[in-house]
């Protein structure tokens, strides 16, 4: 009986059919995906690498909601052009704690992996209000409304609790000062020792240039303005990073 | 038809949308509950006005089940031109900026729609009318399960209307072409799986022997898109009475998992599925047999185990480790056989009726979508090595590529399929026009052509001015001139999709005029009445 008479039996069964057609379609996934999991340099650890604060996430939640990552990449590639546009490439421990990741596949617009601490907050605000008039070549849409939605807080509590569910190393503590975090980062008055020790490096202060009130501005500028800006690579070994 | 139990549970289903949207979380979560409740209760109401009493007349076993089919056609076409329409109107805010119009109808929250518009509402329509009217005609049997298939049907339209307007809301989880968030993947699962049981429940049945090579690509697109869906959109809500949710997986695993998805939503809802269109709807067109049967075995298997493996193609350079994205690189190169397997085979059937596509446009469209389809898949495995990537990856000419596949490939197959499909469904003579199918065939194809030639010389254009340097080493272009560069590639895009769209309005309007009986008058093709000649 030649192969092509044998697979006479598979035509007539439409069961076999299904179950061997789902059996070859797992085999690519499960090769590629699976040891990522396990592999050092997709799991490592590098010094600095915290989860968002609650405005920080708030804000991350906006640029997803806005769908940012349609023209904005955060993948900086190691090549000699991107890391002297964009800067040092971008390390997979970067976005350890992006649940989804936000890589993105097109640049209409520049890469933002590291675009924290490069503009004012000044300009940010002005730039998301009206972007052609700071970037007169710019064809990104206006996001002035983001000055007028304060944050909907709730509960921030459940969202750190989500994440802490699919991985992310959210403490008790953390989770239980959710609200007053987020409120705190963007308020130059409040007291934030405690805050600075739960989330190091966080930047904090009024944002948006409304000092009245947290909205969704303070959020997206806040967490703009920490990109990139977690790992220091003066004390980054280059040796451990090799892929 | 008395509808009792669909309106009971219709009603359950409004009233909990309406609990949803009086204690939702989040205000995106609530005004898309009320969409849900507005939706449910008209569709509930429709049902009350349509009962009827009186006794139904018998439902004859042996006859195909085609109304889910009428409404499936007329379906594609609808949704067909909204997302083309949608897709001209993002080309023009790319072009002039001041389209946008915040926050519901920026560019970032259109784009989803007409991703999810082009592929799942028109090409999930096209895919869903298709498949049943195959296996129904291919397996000899009535579609399994009564009213099963109103239930796919309708529950796959009220999928795309949360998806859709999920996305103007700012409802998504920003995972390309799988944007919606967790309670709409729940519903879609549960349309999938009943698609599934459809559509394996009267391959079950079926009085041929054999199962159809169309039937083969058809289940194995099935399957492996509940696969992909369900693994790709794991994820935890922060409230069941809220919108957002966040992705099992982070960072790179959860990029390949998301590349693996959105790679093989092209492999197997935009090539394996449209490949059984093309195994039914080619050789009844042609009126010939398939090509070759042994060619057809070797390239299915060959396909559906290859296309797996290319995800990370779409991740070259990035965090993923090298030896993943060597590994998809070759894959997607050997994926190139196969590919052009399929292409012969569709285009060799065409073998000894030649002479038809002088004579027959809906054969000269479909002969147009394997071209395309050859043409794209060699174009895919080009880019997918990591040298060429290196410059195409994140600039337009992606774009372009899958505009190539997108519009020339599916669109123009599934065109092809419609034009062969209409008359027969509504039992007419003939389409209302053929000549007006070949401007449809010389727009769409004028189109694309405009469309892929644009993208490609921008694309390229934008990849060299990123890289380029000057004799002292530096930068030559700041990103701001890059993107100034591109102004008038983006008008001439939004010029080529609207041609293509304009050929898509006139299917819509010649298939409505074939549906309500009109024959248009007009002399026949060139060629397909053979001339007199003169006695000698």
């Amino acid at each position: 009986m030649g192969l092509m008479d044998r697979h006479a039996i598979i035509e007539k069964n439409a069961t076999l059919l299904l179950v061997g057609s789902l059996l070859v379609v797992t085999v690519g996934g499960i090769v590629e995906i699976a040891p990522l999991f396990y592999l050092d340099n997709t799991i490592e650890k590098v010094e600095g690498m915290r989860p968002y604060s609650p405005l920080e996430l708030a804000g991350r939640n906006i640029y997803v909601r806005e769908g940012c990552y349609l023209c904005h990449s955060q993948m900086i590639r190691p090549f000699r052009d991107e890391v002297e546009r964009y800067g040092h490439y971008s390390l997979a421990a970067e976005s350890m704690y992006d649940h989804p990741f936000q890589w993105g596949s097109k640049r209409t617009g520049p890469d933002l992996a590291r675009v924290g601490d490069r503009y004012s907050n000044g300009w940010h605000v002005q730039h998301l209000t009206d972007p052609r008039s700071v970037v007169p070549e710019s064809i990104m849409p206006s996001y002035a409304f983001l000055k007028d939605n304060p944050i909907e807080v709730k509960d921030f509590s459940t969202h750190l609790v989500a994440n802490r569910r699919v991985g992310v190393p959210y403490s008790d503590d953390m989770i239980a000062h959710a609200n007053a975090d987020l409120m705190a980062q963007a308020d130059p008055n409040a007291d934030t020792s405690g805050l600075e020790t739960r989330y190091p490096k966080a930047k904090i202060g009024d944002f948006d240039g409304n000092p009245q009130q947290v909205t969704e501005m303070d959020a997206l500028v806040a967490y703009l303005q920490m990109l990139g800006t977690l790992v220091d690579f003066k004390n980054y070994d280059e040796a451990a990073g090799y892929r | 038809m008395k509808f009792g139990t669909e309106i009971v549970a219709l009603g359950l289903f409004a009233f909990a949308a309406l609990v949803a949207a009086g204690f939702g979380v989040d205000e995106p979560f609530r005004q898309h509950m009320w969409v849900l409740f507005i939706v449910l209760v008209g569709f509930t109401a429709v049902l009350l006005r349509n009962t009827s009493f009186a006794r139904a007349a018998a439902v004859d076993p042996s006859a195909y089940m085609d109304g889910p089919i009428r409404y499936g056609a007329i379906a594609t076409i609808f949704w067909g031109v909204v997302g083309m329409l949608v897709g001209v109107i993002i080309a023009l805010q790319l072009a002039y900026p001041d389209l946008n119009i915040q926050p519901w109808l920026n560019f970032g929250r259109l784009r989803p729609l007409h991703t999810s518009a082009v592929v799942f509402a028109f090409g999930g329509n096209a895919l869903l009318c298709t498949s049943l009217y195959v296996v129904q005609r291919t397996s000899r049997a009535r579609l399994f399960g009564g009213g099963l298939a109103w239930f796919v049907f309708w529950g796959y339209q009220l999928f795309i209307v949360m998806a859709a307007t999920g996305y103007l809301l700012g409802i998504t989880e920003s995972r390309e072409y799988a944007e919606p968030e967790w309670y709409v993947d729940i519903w879609l699962t549960i349309v999938w799986v009943a698609y599934l049981i459809l559509f394996l429940g009267t391959i079950l049945k079926r009085k041929e022997p054999h199962i159809y090579v169309a039937n083969w690509f058809y289940l194995s697109f099935i399957v492996t898109i509940a696969m992909l869906h369900v693994v790709n959109n794991l994820s935890m809500p922060a409230s069941f009475l809220g919108s957002k949710s966040y992705s099992a997986f982070s960072g790179v695993q959860d990029a390949l998992t998301q590349w693996w998805y959105g790679h093989n939503a092209v492999g197997f809802f935009l090539t394996a599925g449209f490949l059984g269109m093309m195994y039914y709807f080619v050789p009844k067109q042609a009126n010939r047999p398939i090509y070759s049967y042994r060619l057809s075995i070797i390239h299915f298997w060959a396909l559906i185990f290859l296309y797996i493996w290319a995800g990370p193609h779409h991740l070259h350079y990035t965090a993923l480790p090298d030896w993943a994205q060597t590994l998809g690189m070759v894959f997607s190169i050997m994926l190139w056989m196969p590919s052009w397997g399929g292409m012969i085979n569709g285009l060799m059937t065409l073998s000894g009726a030649w002479d038809k596509l002088r004579t027959d446009p809906i054969i000269r469209m479909m002969v147009m979508a394997i071209a395309f389809y050859g043409m794209s898949t060699f174009e895919g495995p080009m880019m997918s090595i990591k040298t060429v990537n290196s410059l195409s990856h994140y600039t337009d000419w992606t774009i372009g590529h899958v505009h190539s596949g997108a519009l020339g490939w599916v669109g123009m197959i599934s065109f092809g399929a419609i034009y062969y499909m209409v008359p027969k469904l509504w039992n007419r003579e003939r389409l209302y026009s053929l000549r007006l199918v070949t401007w449809h065939f010389w727009l769409a194809t004028l189109g694309i052509v405009v469309y892929a030639a644009v993208m490609w010389v921008s694309g390229i254009m934008q990849g060299l001015m990123w890289r380029e340097y000057d004799e002292q080493g530096f930068l030559v272009y700041s990103f701001a001139e890059t993107v100034a560069a591109m102004h008038p590639y983006y008008v001439m895009r939004a010029i080529g999709g609207a041609m293509y769209l304009s050929g898509a309005l006139i299917m819509a309007w010649n298939v409505t005029m074939t549906i309500l009986g009109h024959q248009r008058e007009e002399e026949p093709m060139p060629g397909s009445v053979p001339a007199l000649q003169p006695a000698e």
